[in-house]
């Protein structure tokens, strides 16, 4: 495309577009986010289009790859325009007849649909309860653009806040807009993100940089990079519009090389700025200039704190800095920095065209706007989720999740990744933004929602998250190398049957000393997952330690198995699938493990026939002697 | 020298030293000895930082590695749906433990925390190709497929 | 790595402030250990010498400030001084994690000052040892580099992993002249005495093929394995 010189070229350019699309058009979306990929989301779109080239059509119909949805759960997507007909875990098989029914018939091919709970198939998108409670804002257009596209972008009047940000608002009038509007750091503390970029704007120095934290390290969170992944340039037009507020001729974009498709959708998308005038030197004639560098991550979880993210980018050992002078004033190569996360970013352009009141009109009275999560574990729906500050856990859960995986029941959702806690049932009803779940000891973090059910052991998701905190440690400072090392050792002993009287004292005294003394955010957090389990659920730490029972019967040193020779039909299975041969029983014999040898793999549990639930896990109690008349007392088929 | 055509891609610039050795793991799979003096003397970095960085970095691995790839998702989504066990399976297949190579140096095992697939969970990428919680069978007959 | 700690004799506007109620004239740009140890108020420290820069690490100089309405627990090696600060260098919350430090320490070495260990009440037998011995201060790294100008020493790994290694190359090179009629100074700065004159000897006498590096608190095979790995060396 010819390189856009003014304001008034981008919109000519933009109408432009427009004309040459027909929203009348058929077009088949792709969903290619990483989840729906990982489904072979790509097969299907090369199926599409190798359809439509044998019927004829391929110049009648487009074929686009979008960004993520969000129902991961259901990938791949496919969503057929301009009727916007949606359909699920679309296989390449499916595409001969969705072509034939769809595109020439008009008709929709019901056996594809979402179905409710009736039964009943659910045409469009947005009538799935999964969407329905939604309030999408960052993701609403993902469906329209193929993010390698800037046209697509641009179609949908992108741009369009940068353009009134350079064309009719002075740097400080952009600064105060987003301050007015209450903006917090979606990274997870929550810091108003105006109050941070004015520190920056003001602070002395002939230069200032604007960052963008994409180092989305929190496990079970992947938010930013479906937001980079699906819509690039909405970051980048944040981000734009961050760099001239601030003041700053370069931007640093920090993603994980994990992220291979959000480095190749950026990179690519900077280039298709810098043709289009919209990067680089004098934008859109402005006399403004701005240049974004990419820098990948090497693996890292602490580089994701503001300061050891910054020595990275210098090249150097991502270890953190004493924050005893703010990265505001001094941060990267010692010059004023503002640091802020992808989705942090990706709000800014809404806030500039619609204004800070619509903005601050959305969520609750300290945290406004939409959040997004990631809605994962042991939840119906698994996906990304957007709704607005202040919903309850409870409906994020139920009526957006739709409840527990196999109709088991709800322990705890774990929000904030490491650094964040467990929220046990009588807090569901919290309406979540940055300040509740601080106050119910938890936070925000980045967006991670783990739901777990009753199979799940809370001295060992405490374990899991030290494990990871002791591995990701910089080891710098001793509060934190030392003391997440020696929480992680009582709380292995516990889950080993080694428990000590005394052991949750020692942990919840180490805490204090770890949150307190620690160099930085990842050390002063490290406890919470600790501390807030052992808030909530005092009594299952008690019954490791007492009683050497895990009452979740996950702990492998804990439990045993056992053949309830009351159920057993003696149907072999379990004996048959043993991969340690520790299951002895003839036909119409009650069979019998044998407690030296079982490695508790869990094998036996799984493959015993759910109307029989003959083998039992047991935990904190002897194992019962196998009965002196081993003959089958059970009936087939019955419950014994 | 090899790494020469990359270290030029960033004017042998200091600070680019992480982005360097990304790509030269990218490359070899690896980053060798003689590489790392390479990448010290010309960026005018001591041995002693490149050391520091390239092991601090849980990417890089200054060992050689296997052919293939295999990383097993532990993330917390993927921890409450089973990770581990998935792990053990793999594990037992290929016959090495994670952070290893097996001796014909076909596959690498490694963990990693989180690779945002959290619906598929627990899940695992060979070479990059996503496989949602695998059966024996099922990667029994990938290994296949790998020279 | 920080800035080098400005000496004494830096030049910088005068600031006042208070430490345990005392009131302390300091100098821009000056830290508070510093202005304390200059008012001869102690403040126990473990990673830090005057003529290094600060590093952070062992957090035993912690302090609380408070700067306007807020009260931080902050490092004194670092914390730069500011007018009106108030400082206290030992509440009760302060000596909680000393204690706590010292027991932590204590895990890895069985040398810890005990008349510290006394003073803060600290039980040196509290948590699970794995020794090691060198506590992982950068005292020796930080000499060899600011004030020898060479880099013989340094980091490798992370988190509890992480261990100062020796490059033998560079040793060969730089350590005998170091070792010229004198202790070797970062024999001299070690607080754990775990960097020996083996150590200093093995950086004398090369053997055939050098490793890349290996581990200053040489304490069995199993260790020197650990780093080889760990550098590539197998």
């Amino acid at each position: 495309m010819a390189r856009l010189t003014s304001l008034e070229d981008l919109e000519r350019y933009r109408q432009e577009v427009l004309a040459r699309r027909d929203p009348k058009k058929p077009c088949v979306t792709i969903c290619s986010g990483t989840g729906c990929r990982a489904y072979k989301s790509e097969k299907v779109a090369h199926a599409f289009q190798a359809e439509l080239e044998a019927k004829g059509l391929a110049g009648k119909v487009d074929v686009r790859r979008t960004g993520c949805h969000g129902f991961c759960e259901r990938g791949p997507i496919v969503v057929m325009l301009p009727e916007e007909t949606c359909y699920l875990k679309v296989k390449v098989e499916d595409v001969p007849e969705l072509v034939a029914e769809t595109l020439v018939g008009g008709k929709v091919v019901e056996r594809l649909l979402y179905r409710t709970d009736a039964g009943e198939g659910v045409v469009h998108e947005n009538d799935i309860p999964f969407y329905k409670h939604q309030t999408r804002l960052l993701f609403h257009d993902n469906l329209r653009i193929d993010p390698t596209n800037l046209d697509d972008y641009l179609a949908v009047g992108g741009y369009g806040a940068l353009a009134k940000a350079l064309g009719s608002m002075t740097p400080e009038q952009v600064v105060a807009e987003v301050k007015k509007s209450n903006l917090r750091g979606r990274g997870g503390a929550g810091f108003p993100a105006g109050v941070k970029w004015e520190t920056t704007r003001n602070s002395p120095g002939d230069e200032r940089y604007v960052l963008v934290n994409a180092d989305e390290g929190d496990p079970g969170a992947y938010m930013d990079r479906s937001i980079l992944e699906g819509n690039p340039h909405s970051v980048l037009e944040g981000f734009i519009i961050g760099g001239y507020a601030i003041g700053a001729r370069t931007g640093y974009v920090y993603v994980r090389q994990e992220y291979p498709l959000a480095v190749e959708n950026l990179i690519g998308a900077l280039d298709d700025l810098h043709e289009a005038g919209l990067l680089g030197e004098n934008i859109l004639g402005t006399g403004f200039s701005f240049e974004i560098l990419i820098y990948r991550g090497a693996g890292a979880f602490v580089s994701g704190e503001s300061s050891a993210l910054m020595s990275s980018i210098e090249g150097k050992v991502g270890e953190p800095r004493p924050k005893y002078i703010r990265t505001s004033v001094k941060g990267l190569f010692d010059k004023p920095s503002n640091l802020n996360n992808v989705e942090t970013w990706a709000n800014v352009p809404l806030i500039i065209s619609r204004g800070a009141e619509w903005f601050a009109g959305i969520g609750t009275e300290g945290s406004k706007g939409t959040k997004v999560f990631s809605l994962v574990g042991k939840v119906n729906n698994t996906g990304l989720v957007e709704v607005p500050m202040g919903m309850s856990l409870r409906r994020i859960v139920f009526d957006i999740g739709g409840g527990i995986r196999e109709g088991r029941a709800f322990k705890a959702v774990q929000t904030g990744g490491p650094s964040g806690g467990v929220i046990p049932e009588s807090m569901l009803d919290l309406p979540v933004d940055f300040d509740e779940l601080t106050k119910v000891g938890s936070m925000m973090g980045s967006g991670g929602m783990i739901v777990m059910d009753d199979n799940t052991c809370m001295p060992d998701v405490a374990k899991y998250f030290l494990e990871f905190l002791a591995d990701e440690s910089c080891g710098k400072c001793v509060p934190c190398r030392e003391g997440v090392w020696q929480m992680l050792q009582i709380l292995t002993r516990m889950v080993k049957g080694e428990g000590r009287e005394g052991d949750v004292e020692l942990l919840e005294d180490l805490s204090t000393t770890v949150q307190d003394a620690s160099l930085c955010a990842l050390g002063q957090s490290a406890p919470n997952p600790v501390l807030s389990s052992i808030h909530y659920f005092r009594d299952e730490y008690r019954a490791h330690v007492e009683e050497k029972r895990c009452p979740a019967l996950v702990c492998k040193a804990l439990t045993s198995y056992w053949v309830d020779p009351d159920k057993c039909i003696a149907c072999g299975l379990c004996k048959k699938n043993c991969p340690v041969g520790a299951i002895s029983g003839e036909k119409k014999q009650v069979h019998v493990v044998d407690q030296a040898l079982c490695t508790k793999c869990d094998t036996c549990f799984q493959v015993c026939p759910p109307k029989t639930r003959a083998v039992t896990k047991l935990s904190g109690q002897p194992v019962p002697k196998p009965p002196e008349d081993l003959a089958v007392r059970a009936a087939k088929g019955k419950k014994g | 020298m090899p790494v020469d055509h990359i270290i030029d891609r960033y004017d042998a610039r200091r600070e680019a030293l992480v982005q360097i050795l990304l790509d030269v793991q990218k490359e070899l799979r690896w980053l060798p000895r003689n590489v790392l003096k390479r990448v010290s003397d010309r960026l005018g970095v001591t041995l002693r930082e490149i050391y520091n960085v390239a092991t601090f970095y849980k990417h890089f691995s200054l060992v050689p590695q296997g052919r293939h790839q295999m990383s097993v998702c532990v993330g917390t989504a993927c921890h409450v749906r089973g990770a581990q066990k998935l792990l053990d399976r793999v594990s037992n297949v290929v016959g090495i433990q994670a952070g290893g190579t097996s001796k014909d140096e076909r596959f690498s095992l490694h963990t990693v925390n989180c690779v945002g697939c959290c619906a598929l969970g627990p899940v695992m990428t060979v070479d990059g190709e996503y496989l949602s919680n695998p059966t024996t069978e099922e990667l029994e007959k990938v290994c296949e497929t790998c020279e | 790595m920080s800035a080098p700690a400005q000496t004494a004799e830096a030049p910088g506007a005068p600031v006042k402030l208070t430490i345990d109620g005392r009131s302390v004239e300091a100098r821009e740009g000056m830290t508070v250990l510093q202005a304390a140890r200059e008012a001869g108020i102690e403040i126990p420290t473990l990673c830090y010498l005057e003529e290094l820069s600060g590093y952070g690490s062992c957090r035993l100089c912690l302090v609380e400030v408070k700067a306007g309405r807020r009260t931080r627990t902050v490092v004194s090696c670092l914390y730069p001084v500011e007018e009106g600060l108030e400082v206290q260098t030992e509440t009760e919350k302060i000596a909680h994690h000393r204690k706590l430090i010292l027991e932590l320490l204590a895990a890895r070495w069985d040398r810890v000052d005990p008349a510290l260990l006394k003073k803060y009440g600290a039980d040196p037998e509290r948590f699970a040892k794995h020794t090691t011995y060198c506590i992982l201060c950068g005292l020796c790294v930080r000499q060899c580099a600011e004030i020898e100008g060479k880099n013989v020493l340094g980091f490798i790994g992370r988190g509890t992993e992480r261990q100062v290694v020796v490059y033998p190359e560079l040793a060969a090179k730089f350590c005998a002249q170091c070792a010229k009629g004198r202790e070797m100074p970062c024999l001299e700065v070690c607080p754990t005495g775990v960097i020996t004159s083996e150590f200093a000897a093995a950086g004398l006498t090369l053997p055939d093929k050098l490793p890349v590096a290996y581990p200053v608190c040489i304490k069995d095979d199993d260790n020197l394995r650990d780093v080889a790995k760990k550098v590539g060396d197998v």
